[in-house]
């Protein structure tokens, strides 16, 4: 145990950085899939953009004014989307809800790549972010000590917003039951642009955290961290906020581990990396087979 | 009334037929480089899983999106085993491995193996997957694409898949001769006519009674259920026979494009291929072949100038630059996803006689009858 830990520590460290990254979006997944039960597919893509953004505007501006600009912009991206491609369907039945969002998300990636021109994009350099710093020996990014705390000290705040503030209250009972808060004079449109909000937040701050580790942004690097995110909220129990957190964590580690891995079960060669993300579909699945409500999920009859 | 339903299958019988008879003509006298070849076999390949992809998420109420995973198995399948073995033993296409499958075959055998290996994982992955409900299910079909992805790209599979890189040099379209022959098959008409074999072949399990119990499933589970249908059994079937008719158009697609790589089946191939079932309507044979064909051809022929700077005599260099293409493309399918949620067609089928009502009598809104589509 300890020899593993020692010889993977760095893809460990990495794991954890990430696991904190995906985190973020994931919680954006949960709390929409909670109250709209809805797979939001643009959600990655909004995270893309968050990147994208954050590349066009640090050109112009510095990147203490780029921040909160970036933040605000994909809050607004996140509103825009669910006022214009949700809303209107909302009395559509699901699969004509999943179909916008399989559409909105391939809108962002074509206007992605009309914008950029396909070129993947230098992500700037935060600057305190993206020191370097030396722990038990492994040399890392500053944003990997970063990004699990700010996860920790962001998932706190929401978990009180959700628990003690009248919104958190509105949206509670909106994810048990849309109708009858409806009936209680639940403003229901509120509640759902209170979460879109809430989820591109989240997304805006993990883009800001995963592209400063891995560099540069294209206009397909939102899909794969999305469907990810969204297994990591499936794998935790899909609702609920500290159970996508911990399935990301285990996710991100999972992943950074068997990309490092030289030789996984005696099998050796490189291929193990195309692995890395195949992985977390075969978690999926196994959840999905053993326990479909997830590890902290609630029980619900409508899932399988 | 079955005098009426009879006539109205002569007509469509007519009406194939003519279809065939104009791409035939249409081979023999335009410049076969013409854009239009590209647009007539690309766009009956994805009539061809699109229609698949109909049987499942309009005809069965799945909502399956591993779509592409099935074509990626189809596609190698087919490369695998009609790849002659002189090309296998030398270095030309398995340069880092050395190729395990030391036999080749026919492109007729290639295709009915290509679409049995989709089938067949198809009925593997079905017994776990098929409990899962909606968007749960959506998710771990998706899993499974990419699952099946990661699995062609892994090196230690590299003798048969050859890694991740491309396979070539497999039989394609100009390698199709006329049985006893050595004339060339006219690829176009070739590609028309397995495609239209297998759609009639979906069109005709729709109207069986198989059919109807799938649709029966669709509309009601717990109804279906209490009638006496199978629901697990009925739901595999279903997925199965989809997944082997996407098998044959990755199949096909293969033979169309001349080289193959797993890096191209990604889940954005599933989504197009969604989109196009949309367009056409959910649950619409002939909208889905008349969608994948107007698809095709506005992104690859129509709306082309929209990303070589010029388009409808407007030269905009600057606007119209690359991605402007997809970038309109995608937001004329988010309108028609927004405010035409039933599609081209809904869940009906093109018919003569609705058609000719339709026609003669505008003023009036006539439900058009059902049976006989048109298929590409």
């Amino acid at each position: 145990m300890l020899d593993f830990l020692h010889a993977n520590l760095s893809y460990i460290l990495s794991g954890i950085s990430v696991g904190g990254q995906y985190a973020l979006i994931a919680i954006g997944y949960t709390m929409v899939y909670g109250i709209l039960r809805l797979i939001n597919f643009a959600h990655g893509d909004v995270f893309m953009c968050a990147g994208l953004m954050m590349v066009y505007l640090s050109t112009v501006l510095p990147v203490t004014v780029a921040i909160p600009l970036v933040l605000v912009m994909t809050v607004m991206l996140g509103f825009l989307i669910e006022r214009a491609a949700y809303k209107p369907l909302r009395t559509a039945p699901r699969m004509s809800v999943m179909i916008s969002a399989i559409g909105i998300s391939y809108l962002l990636q074509n206007a992605a790549l009309y914008f950029t021109g396909g070129l993947a994009k230098v992500y700037p350099a935060i600057p305190w972010l993206s020191q370097t710093v030396t722990i038990w020996g492994s040399t890392t990014k500053m944003v990997t000590v970063v990004t699990p705390i700010l996860t920790i000290v962001l998932v706190v705040l929401l978990t009180l917003l959700i628990k003690y503030t009248k919104v958190g209250m509105a949206m509670r009972a909106v994810s048990k039951d849309f109708e009858t808060s409806r009936l209680m004079g639940i403003r229901i449109n509120t509640v759902i642009s209170v979460t879109f909000v809430i989820g591109s937040f989240l997304a805006a701050v993990g883009s800001m955290l995963y592209f400063t580790n891995y560099a540069s942004v294209t206009p397909v690097s939102g899909s794969m961290p999305g469907l990810k995110c969204f297994v990591a909220a499936v794998f935790g129990g899909i609702g609920s906020i500290p159970g996508a957190v911990i399935g990301a964590f285990i996710i991100g580690i999972a992943e950074n581990v068997i990309k490092g891995g030289t030789s996984i079960f005696g099998f050796g060669g490189s291929g193990w990396t195309t692995f890395s993300d195949a992985f977390t579909f075969a978690l999926l699945i196994i959840i999905l087979v053993v326990k479909p409500t997830g590890l902290f999920g609630e029980k619900a009859t409508d899932k399988a | 009334m079955k005098k009426k339903n009879k006539t109205e299958l002569w007509l469509a019988f007519v009406a194939i037929a003519l279809i065939y008879v104009v791409v035939a003509v249409l081979e023999q006298t335009v410049d076969s480089n013409h854009i239009i070849f590209t647009v007539l076999k690309k766009g009956a390949i994805y009539s061809l899983v699109a229609v698949s992809m109909n049987l499942l998420n309009g005809f069965t109420g799945l909502f399956s999106l591993g779509q592409a995973g099935f074509m990626l198995i189809g596609a190698y399948t087919y490369s695998i085993f009609t790849m002659p073995t002189a090309v296998k033993v030398t270095e030309s296409v398995y340069k880092y491995y050395e190729a395990a499958i030391k036999f080749d075959t026919g492109i007729f055998v290639g295709l009915v193996c290509a679409g049995l290996a989709a089938a067949l994982f198809a009925a593997l992955i079905g017994l776990p997957v098929l409990r899962l409900k909606s968007d749960y299910l959506a998710i771990a079909t998706i899993g499974f694409a990419e699952i099946i992805r990661a699995i062609f790209q892994w090196d230690v599979l590299g003798p048969i898949t050859n890694g991740a890189n491309v396979m070539r040099n497999y039989l394609d379209l100009t390698d199709v001769k006329i049985p006893f022959t050595d004339i060339p098959f006219p690829p176009t008409l070739y590609v028309f006519l397995a495609s239209g074999v297998c759609i009639g072949l979906i069109v005709l399990l729709i109207n069986s009674s198989y059919g109807r119990a799938f649709k029966a499933i669709r509309d009601d589970e717990i109804a279906a259920e209490a009638m006496g249908i199978n629901l697990l059994k009925h739901k595999e079937m279903s997925f199965v026979i989809s997944s082997f008719f996407a098998g044959v158009s990755g199949a096909l697609l293969a033979m169309y494009q001349y080289t193959v790589q797993a890096a191209q089946f990604k889940s954005a191939m599933t989504y197009e291929i969604l989109l196009i079932v949309v367009i056409g309507g959910i649950g619409s044979v002939s909208g889905s072949c008349i969608a994948s064909f107007l698809y095709i051809a506005a992104s690859e022929w129509w709306l082309r100038g929209l990303d070589m700077g010029k388009f409808l005599g407007i030269e905009a260099p600057n606007l119209f630059r690359s991605g402007f293409r997809r970038f309109v493309f995608s937001i004329i399918i988010m309108a028609i996803v927004l405010f035409f949620s039933k599609g081209l067609m809904g869940d009906r089928e093109i018919s003569f006689a609705g058609l000719a009502r339709r026609l003669s009598r505008r003023t009036k809104p006539v439900k058009a009858a059902k049976g006989g589509g048109i298929d590409g």
